[in-house]
């Protein structure tokens, strides 16, 4: 499995503002990857720079083996792009919006005609399809805008805050359209989401940004030992336990966060010594009644790690 | 450069105008009024009054003053009633047919660019693999095409009226007079391009098709800077003078397009409606 994104030390300046700062990250043919990060933290501007859009002012980016700065109307013609807002023409039925955008990626008539009965099938779109755009729900403007982000059978596809305005009803559908087509056609998705929930449904992969560079990249689990090395277990105890602080001396814990004498959360190196724990807590007396390990949502990961860079920023921890 | 593309932006653009009431209407009204209703108007009041009043009209007396020879000798045959026609729909009312191209030009223009980045579908747009010039001449000619039909469209039914109108003037058909020819076919397009280079370069500043619009219908001051020409005397669209006119309109659309096309760029565009 190649590269098929590949940027090195990226820099972009809007005038004297340094919008992305030494942003090196790839993406993996057939990956789901995500940018995540707060509003402002250059995740349009990085989509815009891997789409040939803006000049980068430093680094290098290869996006399918192209150069932005060079080829970047051949990798516009290659990949879909959906928009934070559909972006359709409302005045202009579902299937003259697909119709336009096809021919302007170098698609001929019959291509385009088959593709687009395919994908308003596929979205869900058929008995709409000749109905103004304009007079669709949020949803289903959505799914004729991604059936438009995948018209061309792009290897590769951003997607900028896909979901981002629909309700939670919609924007379900919207991320399981995401990951079945995904799956059918194989494409490599960059997902740009300050939707948390929907980058560790979605993402193999994630960078977190902040201020234009990199704060964190990896694996959920990867992203997860960076803020707790450990893995963590919910026990709940049958009776009330004094002996709390003596769990720190059974091998193979790392911390404990105690809520009351008979439920406590247990950092643990990894998943090989649950079992020991367990043997330790009989050892003290413990009556366990439920032991649960704990994965640290990604919801966590991310604000502990956005948390620490900006204590960092002003003057470190307490 | 490819044409099919530039084909179907021009297509989507003028697809989107028929469904812009605003649009339309100006498409329709205006050529409506200023090449029917207006000459209708003036062809029945000298029908049934047989009346040549308005030759005593000062405006009309200074413009016969000032007449060029090659004009004066082809009105020398003329009677009065047929003269006040001749003056007024021949010469006074030519200028007021370039309001039409300026006007479409611009409004589907404006429609086009500036109406793009207010209903936000202009990021998805650049996000094409269309090239910026192919993305600037569909557009450029979804607004030029039209306004120069409808402006052509607009003639045939004005030199009608004017000829079935007037038949009981004059007698046989009369219209259009030869100064009309460079009018309608060097002038008329010169003024369209120009209503879409000026509202392009207007559109990256406002934000808004209505803002463009207004903004770009200050044009119609070089129309109206004709009336008054003609009806002082100061300059008659005579064939050489519409020549030399289209000549410059020409020149200063092509200063006006240059300038656009270089600010039409995916970056500048971006930044524009990012600001």
């Amino acid at each position: 499995m190649g590269k098929i994104i590949e940027v090195a030390r990226l820099q972009h300046k809007y005038g004297d503002f340094q919008a992305i700062q030494d942003l090196s990250f790839d993406v993996q043919q057939g990956e789901v990857f995500g940018l995540l990060g707060p509003n402002g933290a250059g995740k349009t501007t990085t989509v815009r720079l891997l789409n040939g859009m803006f000049e980068a002012s430093g680094g290098s980016i290869s996006v399918m083996g192209f150069d932005p700065m060079k080829s970047g109307e051949k990798i516009r013609e290659k990949s879909g792009v959906l928009t934070e807002t559909p972006a359709l023409y409302e005045r202009l039925t579902a299937r003259q919006n697909l119709r336009f955008f096809g021919v302007l990626a170098g698609m001929d008539d019959q291509q385009i005609e088959r593709r687009s009965h395919e994908l308003l099938e596929m979205f869900d779109l058929s008995h709409r399809a000749d109905d103004r755009a304009g007079t669709f729900s949020k949803g289903m403007k959505q799914r004729l805008a991604l059936s438009r982000a995948w018209l061309t059978n792009p290897k590769l596809l951003f997607l900028d805050e896909p979901t981002s305005g629909l309700d939670p009803e919609a924007a379900a559908q919207v991320r399981e359209l995401i990951a079945d087509v995904r799956q059918k056609e194989g494409t490599t998705v960059l997902i740009c989401t300050h939707n948390l929930d929907e980058a560790q449904r979605l993402c193999d992969r994630l960078l977190i940004m902040r201020q234009g560079s990199t704060l964190a990249m990896g694996t959920l689990p990867e992203l997860r030992k960076l803020v707790s090395p450990g893995m963590w277990l919910e026990v709940q105890l049958l009776s009330p336990f004094e002996k709390m602080d003596q769990i720190r001396t059974i091998t193979g814990v790392l911390s404990l966060d105690v809520h009351s004498s008979q439920s406590v959360k247990i950092e643990v190196e990894s998943e090989a010594t649950i079992p020991q724990i367990v043997s330790g807590l009989v050892a003290l007396g413990a009556l366990i009644l439920r032991l649960q390990p704990q994965e640290i949502p990604l919801e966590q990961v991310y604000l502990q790690l956005q948390n620490n860079n900006h204590k960092g920023h002003n003057g470190g921890a307490k | 450069m490819n044409w099919r593309k530039i084909r179907i932006i021009a297509w989507k653009d003028i697809l989107e105008v028929r469904q812009n009431k605003s649009v339309l209407i100006s498409m329709v009204m205006v050529p409506l009024i200023i090449m029917v209703v207006l000459p209708a108007v003036m062809l029945v009041v000298v029908n049934t009054t047989g009346s040549a009043d308005a030759l005593n009209d000062p405006d009309i007396q200074m413009m016969f003053e000032r007449i060029p020879p090659s004009i004066a000798q082809m009105l020398g045959d003329l009677n009065d009633a047929q003269l006040s026609v001749a003056m007024i729909l021949g010469f006074l009312f030519a200028p007021m047919f370039l309001i039409m191209p300026l006007m479409l030009s611009s409004s589907i223009a404006a429609e086009s660019f500036a109406g793009e980045r207010e209903r936000k579908t202009l990021e998805a747009l650049l996000y094409t693999a269309a090239t910026d010039t192919e993305l600037f001449i569909g557009k450029a000619l979804a607004a030029f095409v039209p306004a120069v039909l409808v402006s052509l469209v607009s003639f045939i039914i004005y030199t009608v009226v004017l000829n079935v109108g007037g038949y009981p003037i004059f007698g046989y058909v009369w219209f259009p007079l030869d100064t009309w020819y460079p009018l309608v076919f060097w002038v008329m397009p010169a003024f369209s391009a120009l209503g879409v280079g000026a509202t392009v370069l207007i559109s990256a500043k406002v934000q808004t098709f209505m803002g463009a619009y207004q903004a770009s219908g200050s044009l119609v001051i070089l129309v109206l800077g004709l009336v008054v020409g003609q009806a002082s005397g100061l300059i008659y669209l005579s064939v050489w003078v519409g020549l030399v006119l289209g000549f410059v309109v020409w020149l200063a659309a092509g200063v006006l397009f240059f300038m656009a096309i270089q600010q039409f760029n995916r970056k500048t565009l971006l930044y524009q409606s990012a600001h």
